[in-house]
């Protein structure tokens, strides 16, 4: 704690006014973009098409909404997205919390073997096209497993949550074995319980990471009905740079009312988990930060 | 506690279930992470999909020569490099600032909002970002292109001007990072012991000297490490950045190596060369991080693994 003085020099005023003006530039340069992009999505047309700023709603029309909320694409994307995160974080978690738990144990035979099995993945990649050729020649490709298996475990989420297993007290464990526990009991009744700040953590990383999600629809899927949301929305903001033409085939034309409807739609899913977000990613940061 | 002791031999057996476990996890990095790389065969081959890798001729260095002459990867090559530079250059110190000038900001409540607001765009994707940037650095509706309109200038179509596409990139980066950016420094932060400041003060140090001579070098240790970690980092472009914004008017500034493999190997099916620009980025890349890193873990306690 520093001395609060009885009066303030000129140069406290100075330091005050460059740290407050960075930390405004900061917030208010990080707002404006957002604020700019809710105005335009319930602003009517007439509105958006002429000059001046949108930053702050003057008329509204929610008709972008009404609009982009009667296309079925739009929600049978939004539907997939949310089956995606929900199953894929799931299995994510599972998978991460069994192998993570065995390489917590430090008298595992082989355990370093594997560790470095697994952490040479994190920094050496088949790159691109063999992962590409790989989904193809496994047939995934427009599978909805696509979506879940190749991005199954992350490194990271297993080193922070091995390194959070290797924290417990072996005596737990030991004692638990006493009673007659199996290691499978001891993991779930005894590890488990203690880890959920961890799981926490790890199950909102995957969960953020598969709502983002849209490289593996690029690449791998095609079909329509199997389109995610984000890369759904990349399409719909990509379009209408010939509106007349797409109108002519008969394609829904967006209007940047429209497209900046879906983009907040996006966002209402991350905007409501924020307060946890915050909480638990740091947490997460904080502990991956250390070595292990 | 005797129990544990059943000697080497055992051992396997005592940790059965332990494997058992592991099994879903090995399987998953087993297949999607060696599997690819077992892929990397093709490029040293003329790869064609309808005769696989084992029905494929090999050509032995062929596709690695042509990196060299191939006037594209060159100049791929080089917008990777350059871009990455300037990011280190301007998003690298920009968290660093950000978080001096919060830790000097006494009012609690305001420096929580906006901690929560900077952190935002960390959690958004790429998309959401490109759409968002292209309306607000829009030529009609964007407020940059109004403000330079009422003061006379013409409008500037910044995302599709290659004179200002290398800039978009940086600064969308740095909108993206900057508040998660800082939570790592602002962790190192609270970790200083408050007698330096107090004993700082005494020796009548104003606040600047202050920030200067207790908060910076108290940080220090790990601004280098990141910035070393950061450094290996160079080659590594943000495929999910530069798709986004990329459009044919801005392939000669904004083109990378990942969007070429992109183009070259999904779009034009040229499996065998882009595998090879992959392969050649990669590896260079892991030399990198496994450099940088031995150098940060010499440097500090601080390190990958």
């Amino acid at each position: 704690m520093k001395k609060n003085k009885i009066r303030k020099t000129k140069e406290d005023y100075i330091v005050d006014i460059i740290v407050y003006a960075i930390a405004i530039l900061v917030a208010v340069s990080i707002l404006l973009p957002f604020m700019q992009v809710i105005t335009i999505s319930m602003s009517p047309a007439s509105v958006v098409n002429r000059n001046g700023f949108h930053l702050i709603p003057h008329e509204f029309d929610f008709s972008g909404y009404s609009k982009i909320m009667s296309d079925d694409n739009f929600w049978h994307s939004y539907l997939n997205t949310i089956i995606r995160a929900v199953v894929g974080t799931f299995l994510s978690v599972s998978v991460t919390i069994l192998t993570a738990y065995p390489l917590s144990k430090t008298k595992l035979p082989h355990r370093k073997g594997i560790m470095l099995f697994i952490v040479f993945t994190m920094y050496f990649s088949g790159g691109m096209i063999p992962t590409y050729l790989l989904i193809k020649n496994l047939g995934l490709l427009n599978n909805f497993l696509v979506y879940l298996l190749p991005c199954l475990v992350t490194g990271f989420a297993l080193i922070i949550t091995r390194n959070f297993f290797m924290t417990i007290p072996e005596a737990l464990e030991e004692s638990a074995k006493m009673d007659g526990a199996s290691n499978f009991t001891v993991l779930l009744k005894i590890y488990l319980p203690l880890a959920t700040p961890v799981v926490a953590t790890i199950a909102l990383w995957y969960c953020v990471q598969h709502w983002n999600s849209w490289m593996d629809n690029m690449l791998y899927v095609s079909d329509q009905h199997l389109y995610v949301l984000q890369y759904l929305l990349q399409t719909i903001l990509n379009s209408g740079q010939t509106p007349d033409m797409e109108q002519a085939v008969g394609i829904v034309v967006h209007t940047e009312t429209m497209k900046m409807a879906a983009l907040v739609l996006s966002l209402i899913p991350i905007v409501c988990l924020y307060p946890f977000l915050q909480k638990y990613f740091i947490k997460g940061m904080i502990v991956g930060s250390v070595k292990g | 506690m005797g129990t544990k002791r059943l000697g080497r031999k055992n051992n396997v057996l005592n940790f059965r279930d332990h494997y058992i476990m592991l099994i879903p996890g090995i399987l998953f990095f087993l297949v999607f992470c060696y599997g690819p790389m077992y892929g990397l065969v093709i490029a040293f081959q003329d790869f064609y999909p309808l005769r696989g890798i084992s029905g494929s001729d090999f050509v032995g260095l062929k596709h690695f020569r042509e990196l060299f002459t191939n006037p594209f990867f060159l100049s791929v090559l080089r917008n990777t490099l350059i871009i990455s530079f300037y990011k280190l250059l301007i998003c690298f110190p920009a968290p660093i600032i950000f978080c001096l000038a919060l830790n000097e900001i006494k009012s609690h409540g305001f420096k929580k909002a906006v901690q929560s607001i900077s952190y935002l765009p960390h959690f958004i994707s790429w998309v959401v970002v490109s759409g968002i940037f292209l309306e607000f650095l829009s030529p009609s509706r964007g407020p940059i292109n109004i403000l330079l309109k009422e003061l006379g200038f013409e409008p500037i179509f910044f995302v599709a001007d290659p004179k200002y596409f290398r800039a978009v990139l940086v600064i969308t980066d740095m909108w993206k990072s900057v508040g998660w950016g800082s939570i790592v420094y602002l962790a190192a932060i609270t970790n200083v012991d408050p007698a330096l400041y107090e004993a700082a003060e005494m020796d009548g140090a104003g606040r600047i000297k202050q920030i200067l001579h207790v908060t910076l070098p108290s940080i220090m240790p790990i601004i280098t490490v990141m910035f070393i970690m950061e450094s290996g980092k160079i080659l590594n472009d943000s495929f999910q950045q530069v798709y986004n914004f990329l459009t044919p008017t801005t392939y000669g500034v904004g083109d990378v190596i990942s969007t070429f493999v992109y183009r070259m190997g999904i779009q034009n099916m040229q499996y065998s060369f882009t595998t090879a620009v992959d392969l050649f980025k990669n590896t260079i890349s892991f030399i990198l991080v496994v450099i940088t890193n031995a150098i940060a873990r010499k440097t500090s306690d601080y390190g990958l693994w």
